[in-house]
């Protein structure tokens, strides 16, 4: 087995299998570094930018950034968590998050970033932006008002013959996720299930199926997000 | 099956790398690109419709509607404006009939607005079916419009023809060079193939030695040096290694690349097989902004005559094994794609979405091969390092910065154009050289750049001083630099942005949200604090060079221009939301037939 690569986070001493990315890295030592586009697994986007930490003194992508020795990186600094709580307040006022009436509550990481961080209300002003939803798919919603272009969906699921059933369409703040509605209709359930699955928020929601498990039970309900790697002092 | 579409996907051997090319061709043939063809191309290429649709999507000139018979891209960059861009866009919109994002009724004629052409020393400016119309007025449109009524071929609605090459018959556009100063390296003698023949007695690393010694640095603007990134080049393990020339030059007021493929086409190709000697490479690719599709045959035969005179193709220059080939890739608008490792998704045929780092282009570029991305301007100045010694070069210029820089200079000025000046010019001389007067503020190095007024014309045009990769806007008092610059500058970076990262996607439209709400005269002196905070936000978190200097015309000019946000500024409140209650209730207030005492 090869040597391990030994760094710091936060002035923590940590291990990391060689060519592990910073944030897995992190997550194995049970630091906490939060992200949003970032699924254990997949190749890494780098986009929602919450995992940024700062290593000599510039920020990197904690999911894009290959642990290298005797690195020391900041993480839980005001500098950082700050820049973070900003990011997550973008991420609400660019869309339409509205909590208590979407499926995903409970188990959505937005909602569950926003209680870590104790957004109150966003700096930002709301932009209140007029999304379209598209039910054109019999097996899927696609709800863009809570859509935050993660990629999750486009880079980690194909229907079974390896075709991609979503992708990004148009580009900027006109960026959307894009259904291929033919290629969905032939999706198991179970892989329906598994999109909704892996999107972070509710922008993917399975059609003709309800709620299986009551608000106030659900995965962020009763702890942090974050809370299996570290919890909140 | 559509037959044509077939023999475009038929001469991209159904390769889905080339779906740039594809959807070039089919666009330029039938004016859009019909969803017919997308599922045809899917099919053909064994991909999904939404993944031909998230390329198409991407680019600024492919249009899944018809946009016209005719089809006007009227620019419409700060400089167009400062130009009269408005009285020319107001006679286009009189004379058709339809505003701008439409096309007239019988679907002939179609308006649409686009980034800076390339065009800035002769706007106003508009591409008409490819063709470039420079220095438009009203009565010129007024021309334009009724031989567009009358049928005409595009090429037979110009009044002129530009000087040098442009007048040549593969081109013949209405393009002038505007070279106003030629300097020591790049417009001055050339011979063209004798660097070559040079070349090929040394050895692979002594040319690289050389451009090392030479200090050159790239010319694009962010100055990396070009000998080091072709050594890291050809030090990383691939099977294959290519060279890219990025001639993508959307920086809005940037258009010496234009001059150097119009005029010095032979040594930017004859500095591309030099790269590819270098670097062992087969392959070059030229990475042409559309804008410049104008000069497509042109650059074609040139590089067919090249091949037929043994300087591209096998064997160059008599040397055994040494093979280089060039094609040409075409963008299809998306100023992004001007960043190297977005450029290179774009020529694999897909979202020009700059990549993370690492891996760096030089290790894992061009279809995951160790890929060289050299500047145009870049290229050429290593023919002549070559030719005349690194040691010459290093005479010119200053310590840090080698040799000669292109500029181009536009805006409030009498003599806009290309001025090929020596490094560690001061911006106070360059001003006199072009003819300004009544200066307000430069902004160097495009919207991406920095804006500067007369407490910074002392500094230089260097890497040490004032790195740029040439864009020089002059803008005179008589301007509103927040109005007329500013906020037209974040409106293209709210275009522009690839919308990957979150901070460039969002914070980008609520920087302008809060400059606007400035502007509007609701500005209170928190708003310039927050101002400044949101827009280092940017700088940090971004990934790519556009994302962390998007917020740069804010920042720059909060900076450098501090009086001409506070003027705008309310000091005698704490707190302005800026929420217009009038105008928020106004629907209903006129539905019930009744206005509240607000």
């Amino acid at each position: 087995m090869s040597e391990k690569i030994k760094f710091t986070i936060d002035g923590k001493e940590c291990f990391a299998e060689p060519g592990q990315n910073i944030l897995d890295a992190a997550t194995d030592n049970g630091v906490y570094i939060p992200a949003l586009c970032h699924m254990r697994g997949i190749k890494p986007a780098g986009s929602c930018r919450l995992c940024n930490v700062k290593i000599a003194g510039r920020l990197m992508t904690a999911c894009t950034t290959p642990v290298e020795h005797g690195m020391d990186i900041e993480n839980d600094i005001p500098e950082i968590q700050g820049l973070r709580l900003a990011i997550i307040e973008m991420l609400f006022v660019e869309g339409n998050h509205f909590c208590p009436a979407c499926e995903k509550s409970g188990n959505c990481e937005l909602q569950a970033l926003a209680y870590r961080y104790q957004m109150m209300v966003p700096r930002f002003p709301y932009e209140f932006p007029v999304k379209e939803i598209d039910a054109s798919s019999p097996k899927l919603i696609i709800d863009r008002n809570r859509c935050i272009l993660c990629k999750r969906c486009i880079r980690s699921f194909t229907d079974e013959n390896g075709k991609n059933i979503f992708a990004f369409k148009k580009r900027g703040h006109k960026l959307q996720i894009n259904i291929d509605a033919k290629l969905s209709a032939n999706l198991s359930d179970e892989m329906a299930q598994k999109a909704m699955d892996i999107c972070p928020v509710g922008a993917i929601i399975r059609k003709e199926k309800g709620f299986d498990q009551p608000i106030g039970t659900r995965k962020y309900d009763k702890v942090p997000i974050g809370s299996d790697i570290k919890s909140v002092i | 099956m559509s037959t044509y579409v077939k023999n475009i996907i038929d001469k991209y051997n159904n390769d889905e790398t080339r779906l740039m090319d594809i959807l070039i061709d089919i666009q330029s043939e039938i004016g859009y690109i019909p969803n017919e063809a997308v599922e045809q191309i899917s099919q053909s290429l064994n991909i999904s419709i939404v993944d031909v649709e998230q390329t198409l999507t991407f680019y600024h000139f492919f249009s899944q509607k018809p946009i016209g018979d005719y089809v006007v891209y009227l620019n419409n960059s700060v400089v167009a404006n400062m130009m009269g861009r408005s009285e020319v866009a107001k006679t286009f919109e009189e004379e058709v009939g339809c505003g701008f994002n439409n096309v007239s009724d019988d679907g002939k004629i179609g308006l649409y607005s686009t980034a800076c052409i390339g065009m800035s020393d002769q706007e106003p400016a508009a591409i008409i079916n490819g063709c470039v119309f420079t220095k438009l007025s009203p009565a010129r449109v007024k021309d334009i419009v009724a031989d567009m009524r009358a049928g005409k071929n595009v090429k037979e609605m110009f009044n002129e023809y530009g000087d040098g090459q442009n007048n040549s018959e593969l081109i013949k556009s209405m393009v002038f060079n505007n070279i106003r100063k030629r300097g020591e390296v790049l417009f001055s003698d050339y011979e063209n193939g004798a660097a070559l023949k040079k070349v090929v007695t040394m050895t692979q690393d002594e040319v690289i030695e050389e451009v090392k010694t030479s200090y050159i640095r790239g010319r694009g603007g962010a100055g990396f040096p070009t000998g080091l990134k072709w050594d890291f080049c050809r030090k990383s393990e691939g099977e294959i290694r290519y060279l890219i020339c990025n001639a993508d030059e959307g920086e809005p007021g940037t258009f010496k690349e234009r001059v150097i493929l119009t005029e010095l086409p032979k040594m930017l190709f004859e500095g591309m097989a030099i790269a590819g000697y270098a670097l062992d490479a087969k392959n070059g690719v030229l990475y042409l902004r559309s804008e410049y599709t104008y000069l497509k045959d042109y650059l074609e035969n040139i590089i067919q005559e090249l091949r037929e005179t043994n300087q591209l193709g096998e064997n160059i220059a008599g040397k055994q094994g040494f093979d280089f080939d060039i094609r040409i890739q075409f963008g299809a608008g998306a100023y992004v794609c001007g960043e190297e490792s977005a450029l290179i998704e774009s020529a694999e045929g897909k979202r020009g979405e700059p990549r993370n780092r690492p891996p760096f282009p030089v290790q894992k570029g061009y279809m995951q091969q160790p890929t060289v991305v050299n500047n145009a301007e870049t290229l050429c100045s290593v023919v002549k390092i070559l030719l005349k010694g690194a040691d010459w070069y290093t005479m010119m210029g200053t310590r840090e910065s080698s040799g000669t820089k292109l500029i181009s200079v536009s805006g409030d000025c009498r003599y806009p154009g290309v001025y090929e000046i020596e490094w560690g010019l001061r911006i106070r001389d360059m001003l006199e050289m072009v003819g300004a007067e009544d200066i307000q503020a430069v902004q160097v190095g495009g919207p991406s750049g920095t804006c500067i007024g007369e407490r910074s014309f002392k500094r230089t045009i260097c890497y040490e001083d004032f790195p740029t990769g040439g864009s020089m806007m002059i803008i005179d008092n008589k301007r509103n630099l927040l109005k007329d610059v500013v906020k037209h500058f974040m409106d293209f970076f709210i275009e522009e942005s690839c919308g990957s990262c979150v901070p460039c996607r969002a914070l980008t439209v609520i920087l302008k949200n809060k400059l606007q709400k400035i502007l509007d005269g609701n500005g209170v002196m928190n708003d310039l604090t927050e101002l400044k905070k949101w827009c280092n936000m940017m700088k940090q978190a971004n990934r790519c060079g556009l994302g962390q200097t998007a917020a740069n015309p804010i920042l720059t000019t909060l900076e450098n221009f501090p009086e001409e946000y506070e003027k705008l500024i309310n000091k005698d409140i704490d707190f302005n939301s800026g929420f217009d209650l009038s105008a928020a209730v106004g629907e209903s207030c006129e539905a019930v037939g009744r206005t509240p005492n607000l």
